[in-house]
């Protein structure tokens, strides 16, 4: 009944696991963070396929057009990927700032070596 | 004959306190004159103070924990800017003897490698090692998937007792896989971009004290995760190497 709609979930999911997989192979993209793009890809590319699993669960959530099962579950995806980066984001935000505090010791301590080294040379010239 | 002074021994570590001593002293007596660098990688028990202590080895401490891939490289770049002709890594956990680092190095000095490998299936008991089953499938199945990638077989794709020249050690300065679990990929990426590498037996210790940041769980992360970036490593391109040159320290 929903062959069509099926067919191009299945090629959404080809073109997206490709655009993925091509971001990786790039560089563009860490291994480490596609792992969540990959799997959700992996998931909806497998869901598009079968179909059984969306016509059996849709009604029993209460979802009587099973199209709008897939549509759920790719606003669950994007949810967690989203809450994947603001994880990393975090993380990256404090490793920013433990960062800047160092580089500002560090430059705080270089420009007083500086300082003692002109002082030690000026002594030295008048000596 | 090699000079030891040409020898960087890069020691990453994280949270080893109770072993990095020993450690440090193992390679001071096998390699006098050696640079000994302890990577910190931000430990929270002192590691980089304990070790800079001794006064037997040099200390990078890192301002925020990078993860052993980025200790690593950290290593790398310190060896590269002060023209070592060969780095070893070394682990912190008093796992890897120390008097078997010249056996990597004579390949590297001889010609006819530029990363070499200390393998613990090259000999008959296994070459000390004990791990759990599913550390052991681990190891297999990368031998299968690296072995069949690089078309040559590697035993021990997941040692972190290797040896590198100056022309390696450029390479990995820039390319290093510097996250969590590195050592699969690092052998498909040498591979893949036609640098030479050779395994040669070594015989390893358990773990001397603390506990390994890796469990049951982690394991099938990182398996899954260290799969799909060796495949990813295999289908790029290849990486223009410059020629080694011949720089004087």
């Amino acid at each position: 009944m929903f062959i069509r709609f099926q067919i191009v979930a299945i090629i959404g999911s080809l073109i997206y696991l490709f655009i993925v997989f091509e971001a990786v192979r790039r560089r563009k993209l860490k291994e480490a963070y596609a792992l969540l793009w990959v799997g959700t890809g992996i998931f909806f590319l497998i869901l598009s396929l079968l179909w059984w699993p969306i016509t059996y669960i849709s009604p029993r959530i209460g979802i009587y057009y099973p199209p709008a099962s897939l549509f759920l579950a790719l606003f669950v995806a994007i949810f967690l990927i989203l809450l994947q980066y603001s994880i990393l984001q975090s993380s990256r935000s404090e490793q920013i700032k433990e960062l800047s505090q160092e580089s500002g010791l560090l430059r705080h301590r270089v420009l007083n070596l500086e300082k003692k080294i002109k002082q030690l040379e000026e002594r030295a010239e008048k000596e | 004959m090699i000079d030891n002074r040409d020898i960087c021994v890069i020691v990453p570590c994280y949270n080893e306190g109770g072993n990095i001593v020993g450690v440090i002293k193992d390679v001071a007596a096998a390699l006098p004159g050696a640079c000994i660098l302890v990577v910190d990688d931000h430990s929270c028990d002192g590691t980089g103070e304990i070790a800079d202590k001794t006064g037997l080895a040099k200390v990078v401490t890192l301002p925020v924990n990078l993860g052993v891939g980025g200790a690593v490289q950290t290593g790398f770049k310190y060896a590269v800017r002060r023209h070592y002709r060969y780095a070893v890594k070394f682990d912190g956990d008093g796992q890897h003897p120390a008097d078997q680092i010249i056996d990597l190095i004579r390949p590297l000095e001889e010609g006819w490698a530029d990363v070499v490998i200390g393998s613990r299936f090259l000999v008959d008991d296994d070459g000390g090692f004990k791990s759990s089953f599913f550390r052991r499938m681990g190891i297999a199945v990368f031998r299968v998937v690296n072995s069949l990638l690089i078309r040559q077989l590697i035993t021990d794709n997941t040692s972190g007792f290797r040896a590198y020249n100056r022309r390696s050690l450029r390479f990995m300065e820039l390319h290093y896989p510097a996250f969590d679990y590195p050592e699969p990929e690092e052998v498909v990426l040498l591979g893949c971009n036609d640098f030479r590498i050779c395994e040669v037996p070594v015989k390893m210790r358990e773990r001397q004290s603390g506990k390994s940041s890796i469990n049951v769980k982690r394991s099938f992360y990182f398996m899954f995760k260290v799969l799909f970036s060796v495949f990813m490593v295999a289908l790029r391109p290849k990486i223009a190497v410059m020629p080694e040159s011949e720089e004087v320290k």
